[in-house]
């Protein structure tokens, strides 16, 4: 029996018992009780809000005067006057196409290291389960791990100048010169487990077949890995790759743990750029503009994201 | 890779275990010196030249947290939201993701992308028409203002984790009750329910982890010291003490410990529940 038949026959006998609504209505409406309750509270959580903070753009004096007034595109042309805007907006590109330039090589290359069968299955599993540790970790905390061995006085400078490859103290995230590497570094360290777990779940889905026959046509590793590993993988690769895109273009609390934006500036991205409009200097229209810019952003590459899942 | 000519030789064996063993220090290293830095006394954290392992062991930091009430209080406050936030997101979740993987509807597909892009929407864009409500509806620096917001996070992941997860069960399953007479309802609290443990904990794990670290909204929407989270009283306490680095390193243990202890019970489940919810959605 199939399923919409069952749900037929229960819809039928539920609907005799209560004899007002009719079996075909009430078979429809079972969905829907079902996923209201997340949809609905995604509607007031996120939909409402979006209206909001859009309305707050459009106004001067948002949430701080109680008449705040119509003020049109005036916000957002006041943000585009800003050159700290426009410099956040370059930091966090960089940042960003840093952290998943790296976490892709950094994932690809543990999960290949854990896919191979020269390891002992015990070490592998073992392995398995500390690479993924740093993902665990709260933002705040890696900000203070990354500022203790990062320090002056730090572990990572000493074992540096030990090896002869810096001379002097340096100041990472104290230095204009210095302060966006560190972050990005952090960041990266950060962040690369999530490709880590998927890229080896996707190894584990090629077919072994595909190596074998390769094999018997004289492929060697390389153009094995070039021509299947990296092309099967490559569904998983834009999809996170997209994801981590979005979301690290958002990061907000390892920037101001680490930094807090500075020095002067130089390692303001757009969040924390929006984040001091509204709560240090109160400017929640300004502020609000800042946020629609930034989620028309991450919209407009959510939507390649969709289109890229709905494809697969 | 390894290049053919070695391949009968010991060499890519030897280099897999190379990269292996580098792997594992850039993995775990700073773990390894937060926990042993935790056990430092304050002057020996920057003794030169550096060493991981500390002269003196002690304790004195953790017991100085346990002793301060302020600092219990961040760890009862995060238990309590991430708890209540993971309980309320799984019920939500749960019946949500019955409803997406049984059943065709209209607007499935509307409602589906609707989910996934919730993914992807920025905090901070959120963040400020929340401020404006919190305040507006009188529950600015509260527990009620923390929980309900953070479901906004939590839930699409939830349903997403879910969701996989029921797909992979045979609709055998829950049509069994059916035929007997009996509702969908029952079928999804008495069977599919129970058999969904693993899914279940995988979903669980992974909101926990969601609302323990979560911090922006923590920052904002809470002020008084007695409502602040894990993640705020580290903050607050890099801010008032900045040298006190054993101090704030044992924090960071205690911070980290419930989700390392969470995730080290459940990984097997946790692992299974992420690629199945992520990779093949």
């Amino acid at each position: 029996m199939n399923h919409s038949a069952t749900a037929l026959v229960v819809a039928q006998s539920k609907a005799r018992r209560k004899g007002w609504l009719r079996y075909s209505t009430l078979r429809k409406l079972v969905p829907y009780f079902y996923v209201s309750p997340a949809s609905l509270l995604l509607v007031l959580l996120m939909l409402f809000p979006m209206v909001m903070v859009f309305r707050y753009s459009l106004m001067d004096g948002a949430i701080m005067k109680k008449d705040a007034a119509f003020a049109g595109v005036q916000n957002y042309m006041t943000i585009f006057e800003n050159p700290v805007f426009w410099q956040s907006v370059v930091q966090t590109l960089y940042f960003t196409i840093m952290s998943v330039v790296f976490h892709f090589i950094i994932g690809l290359a543990f999960a290949l290291l854990l896919n191979t069968n020269r390891v002992d299955p015990l070490i592998r599993s073992i392995l398995r389960v500390l690479f993924i540790l740093p993902w665990l970790f709260t933002a705040v905390i890696i900000a203070i791990i990354w500022r203790l061995l990062l320090d002056p006085n730090g572990v990572i400078n000493s074992v540096l100048m030990a090896l002869h490859i810096i001379n002097f103290k340096v100041e990472w995230f104290s230095s204009t010169r210095t302060a966006i590497h560190a972050l990005t570094f952090a960041n990266i360290w950060a962040g690369y487990p999530l490709y880590m777990v998927s890229l080896l779940a996707g190894l584990q889905g090629i077919s072994k077949e595909l190596y074998e026959a390769a094999g018997i046509d004289g492929a060697n590793e390389v153009q094995k890995f070039w021509y299947i590993t990296i092309p099967q993988l490559m569904p998983i690769i834009i999809s996170i790759a997209l994801l981590d895109f979005i979301w690290t273009m958002q990061v907000f609390p390892l920037v101001w743990m680490t930094t807090g934006g500075g020095p002067i500036y130089s390692t303001e991205v757009l969040s924390t750029f929006t984040y001091k409009l509204a709560f240090s200097q109160y400017e929640f229209s300004l502020a609000s503009a800042s946020a629609m810019i930034i989620l028309i952003i991450s919209m407009s590459v959510t939507y390649f994201y969709i289109k890229h899942q709905q494809r697969r | 890779m390894a290049k053919r000519s070695f391949k009968s030789s010991a060499l890519p064996t030897i280099l897999t275990y190379l990269g292996l063993a580098i792997g594992l220090v850039f993995s775990t290293f700073p773990i390894v010196w937060m926990f042993f830095s935790s056990l430092k006394s304050n002057t020996e954290i920057f003794a030169l030249p550096p060493r991981l392992l500390p002269d003196d062991f002690t304790v004195a930091a953790y017991l100085t947290i346990f002793n301060d009430p302020v600092k219990v209080r961040f760890f009862i406050n995060s238990y309590f939201v991430a708890g209540v936030v993971t309980c309320l997101t799984l019920v939500v979740a749960i019946v949500t993701a019955y409803g997406f993987s049984r059943y065709q509807f209209r607007f499935k597909n509307t409602l589906n992308i609707f989910i996934i892009s919730t993914q992807t929407v920025p905090p901070i864009t959120l963040l400020i028409p929340y401020f404006g409500m919190v305040v507006a509806f009188r529950i600015f620096d509260t527990y009620l203002a923390l929980i309900l917001t953070y479901m906004v996070f939590t839930l699409p992941y939830a349903v997403l984790l879910m969701t996989g997860y029921l797909n992979t069960l045979p609709k055998e399953l829950d049509e069994a009750v059916l035929v007997d007479g009996g509702s969908s309802w029952t079928a999804l609290w008495r069977v599919i329910v129970p058999v969904s443990i693993p899914g279940i904990v995988a979903t669980a794990v992974y909101t926990f982890l969601l609302a323990w670290n979560e911090f922006l909204f923590a920052l904002t929407l809470t002020k008084s010291m007695n409502l602040r989270t894990v993640p705020i009283g580290i903050q607050l306490l890099m801010g008032q003490h900045a040298f006190e680095w054993n101090e704030m390193m044992a924090m960071s243990v205690l911070g980290s410990l419930p989700l390392l202890v969470l995730y080290l019970v459940a990984q097997r489940y946790f692992l299974a529940g992420m690629t199945a919810g992520s990779v093949k959605s």
